[in-house]
């Protein structure tokens, strides 16, 4: 099963860390990487930039509407994210402790769908 | 499956080597030793006549060309190793194993043995599913890297990754080029039947798009379980396996739309039932049943074959199905089971002796949350006309499913039982 692991920035958090402990997260990511593309369970990772440039697009009435800045206003958002095959939640459970972020926010595990299915 | 559009001649090709792939790994092992290196080896002499093959003509004895490619690739990889560690310790390294040109006759046949010794090493019970079933898709079924990661959508790297690991695994364990002893035969099958399983079933869920790739494994497997039962004819799970397989496949056109959609055992076209195969499926359990001592494949089989042969859904002999879930539930109980067997309950006592059956499951934690459970009482809800417990129930199921497809069905199931 393939899991999205959600990595959750809270700036607010963030600007409080020293440039030791900023160093500590971002050596932490190389750390958690390694051993996860050697075990095979590494399909993908992807680092976002600030939502600040973040362009926000809506259609109504087949008309886009553009603007700056994200759709969703809050504290929090989303900074980046890995996509993990693992065997069991559980396992993927695993993986998100050891990613540096969850000391400081939270990490969301959540199972990607599968084009797949059974006829019921 | 390396371009979208293979001729027949591509075709007959490719299934030579891969016919050929589990032979030759088979034989390098059983000189050379070293599994690991040789399956490496025999993958570049598969490749390399991939590609000469078709422009220079399939050499006369394909077998012994690949041995011959395969021991050479075999040979220099050895070296540089060896060189690389007389560089490191420049004492007390071993002479390599030397390979030679196979003597004449070498390329004759102990392929059946070795295949099934090859499918036991890579259905090793220490090494996870996952990799076992890498593993065997690549060094039994003759697959590269590339096709088996694209059928799992998985980057390369991380199939070769997991793939090398597996490897790494097998050799720890000491694990030599042998039958395992009797004592444990019958344990170490049932890992490789379960292994094949797992194989059908990823190709056979595919529906559609870029799945459709995956649907190739669905018929890789089947061919695996035809050589197996080839080398073990005797064995009543193997042949069970076999005709389950046979039987679920036959369904295949019938149990999607084209652009996906789910169509449910009740409402496929059964015209469009593959009837070759249901045949073959339903001759093959049948005569099986009669002289094995039963199990769990076999069952299974048996119950698919009795859908197979209902002229229509209506028609379908339930009261014969409810017994084989019942023999099943003793065999080999799972919550899974259980659920099949409150439908076929349902179908022969009504929806509420079903539903009774499903109660005792919401403790199970096994099964509590999964979506099946949901969708199961919620079709029987709607057998008994509860139409707002249907609909609750179909719902619960399409959010919990992490199938597209299946939360597409269960999503319409729902929306139609508004009135």
């Amino acid at each position: 099963m393939k899991y999205l692991l959600m990595i959750t920035m809270n700036p607010a958090i963030f600007d409080t860390l020293t440039e030791a402990e900023r160093t500590a997260i971002f050596e932490g990511h190389d750390a958690f990487q390694g051993p996860l593309r050697e075990s095979g369970e590494l399909v993908g990772s992807v680092a976002l930039a600030d939502p600040s440039n973040s362009t926000t697009v809506a259609v109504r009435d087949g008309v886009p509407a553009v603007t700056d800045g994200p759709y969703l206003e809050s504290k929090e958002f989303l900074a980046g994210f890995y996509v993990v095959d693992c065997e069991t939640v559980d396992r993927a459970i695993e993986l998100a402790a050891q990613i540096p972020d969850a000391a400081l926010t939270a990490i969301e595990v959540r199972p990607m769908m599968d084009g797949s299915g059974l006829e019921m | 499956m390396t371009t979208g559009v293979s001729t027949d001649t591509e075709r007959t090709a490719e299934n030579l080597l891969r016919e050929l792939a589990p032979q030759v790994l088979g034989a390098l092992v059983r000189r050379y030793g070293h599994f690991d290196a040789c399956e490496d080896a025999v993958q570049e002499a598969l490749l390399a006549a991939s590609v000469q093959w078709p422009t220079e003509g399939t050499p006369d004895s394909p077998r012994g060309w690949l041995i011959t490619v395969a021991s050479r690739r075999l040979t220099d990889q050895l070296r540089s190793e060896e060189a690389r560690r007389r560089r490191e310790e420049t004492v007390f390294s071993l002479e390599p194993a030397e390979p030679t040109t196979p003597d004449p006759g070498e390329d004759q046949p102990r392929e059946g043995d070795d295949t099934l010794t090859l499918l036991f090493m890579c259905c090793h019970p220490e090494l996870s599913p996952p990799s076992q079933v890498a593993l065997t898709l690549r060094a039994v079924g003759g697959l590269t890297t590339a096709q088996i990661a694209s059928a799992f959508l998985v980057p390369e790297a991380t199939m070769a990754q997991r793939i090398s690991r597996a490897k790494q695994r097998i050799k720890q364990t000491g694990t030599r080029f042998e039958l395992p002893p009797d004592a444990e035969r019958t344990d170490r099958l049932r890992v490789v039947l379960h292994v094949l399983y797992l194989i059908f079933n990823e190709g056979y869920t595919a529906t559609s798009g870029p799945e459709l790739q995956r649907v190739e494994l669905a018929t890789e497997a089947i061919r695996l379980a035809r050589a197996v039962r080839l080398l073990l004819p005797e064995d009543g799970e193997v042949a069970g396996l076999l005709a389950l397989m046979l039987l679920t496949d036959a369904r295949r056109a019938a149990r999607a739309r084209p652009d996906g959609t789910l169509i449910p055992l009740a409402e496929q076209d059964r015209g469009s039932w593959d009837r070759d195969a249901i045949d073959e499926g339903v001759t093959l359990i049948t005569e099986t049943l009669a002289k094995a001592p039963v199990g769990p494949y076999q069952l299974q089989a048996a119950i698919a074959a009795v859908h197979a042969e209902a002229p229509n859904a209506d028609e379908t002999d339930w009261p014969q199905i409810l017994g084989l879930y019942q023999i099943l539930e003793r065999l080999a109980p799972n919550p899974m089971v259980t659920l099949n067997h409150a439908v076929a309950l349902a179908m022969v006592e009504g929806p509420q002796a079903g539903l009774d059956r499903l109660a005792s499951l919401d403790g199970d934690n096994r099964v509590a949350k999964h979506h099946r459970l949901d969708a199961v009482r919620a079709h029987l809800h709607e057998m008994a006309g509860d139409h707002a417990a249907a609909r609750e129930a179909y719902r619960a199921a399409a959010r919990r499913t992490t199938s597209i497809p299946e939360r597409r069905y269960l999503e319409s199931r729902a929306a139609r039982l508004i009135d």
